[in-house]
């Protein structure tokens, strides 16, 4: 069962209750999906360290090929 | 990053995932660049593998390949290893990168440019300029 975008938001708000959580179906599917998440607690992480933690919101939902998120094209970064 | 042990003298036979973690830190150590992939840079298997590999092809990049898909154990080996959930994933001189997403915004700002630089990777910099005009 595909996750919808409400699904998603909602796992990164658990982590990022003041982020500003964008979610886009990119290929109207249902099942690629991309995240922009922009949020303070960013700031002085390297982008790496940004997308590991919202990889880590997610609890899993990505991992293998048995995943729910098939595919989650991230951006993050802190406000300007 | 934590570093891999150094290798032992006796190397327990029941424990693969630390095989492939020794595996992993070997290949990077080992090579300027390397790019871990679905399928080979000459036959990329999945869209963001490709996406990362033509870049850096296309860049004249000397990079090694290394194909997830051939080697379970180095598959879900380089998602522990980085503590990243996806593949592709790049490495330069020993340093994990990013992925697809990561790869593609520091390809177009010309961070990836920077970042060869800083660490004396050769590269094709009018190539790279082509990709940003053709994504301008």
């Amino acid at each position: 069962m595909p996750m919808q975008a409400q699904d998603i938001e909602n796992l990164i708000r658990d982590t990022f209750p003041d982020a500003k959580i964008t979610i886009t179906d990119l290929a109207g599917d249902g099942n690629h999906w991309a995240a922009e998440v922009i949020d303070a607690s960013f700031k002085g992480m390297n982008r790496v360290q940004q997308q590991r933690a919202v990889y880590a919101s997610l609890k899993g939902k990505m991992d293998g090929a048995h995943g729910e998120l098939h595919a989650l094209a991230l951006t993050t970064k802190a406000p300007d | 990053m934590k570093l891999a042990p150094r290798a032992r003298d006796t190397k327990p036979k029941d424990r693969p995932m630390t095989d492939a973690k020794e595996q992993i830190q070997k290949t990077i150590d080992s090579n300027d660049v390397v790019l871990f992939m679905k399928g080979n840079k000459a036959m990329p298997q999945c869209g963001f593998s490709s996406r990362v590999a033509g870049v850096l092809n296309f860049m004249g990049v000397d990079f090694a390949d290394v194909n997830v898909l051939e080697n379970t154990d180095i598959r879900q080996g380089i998602k522990d290893f980085s503590d990243w959930p996806t593949i592709p994933q790049l490495y330069i001189k020993g340093e994990f990168v990013g992925g697809c997403d990561i790869i593609t915004e520091m390809t177009l700002n010309g961070e990836l440019d920077q970042m060869f630089e800083a660490k004396g990777v050769a590269f094709d910099k009018a190539a790279a300029e082509k990709i940003r005009e053709a994504n301008a």
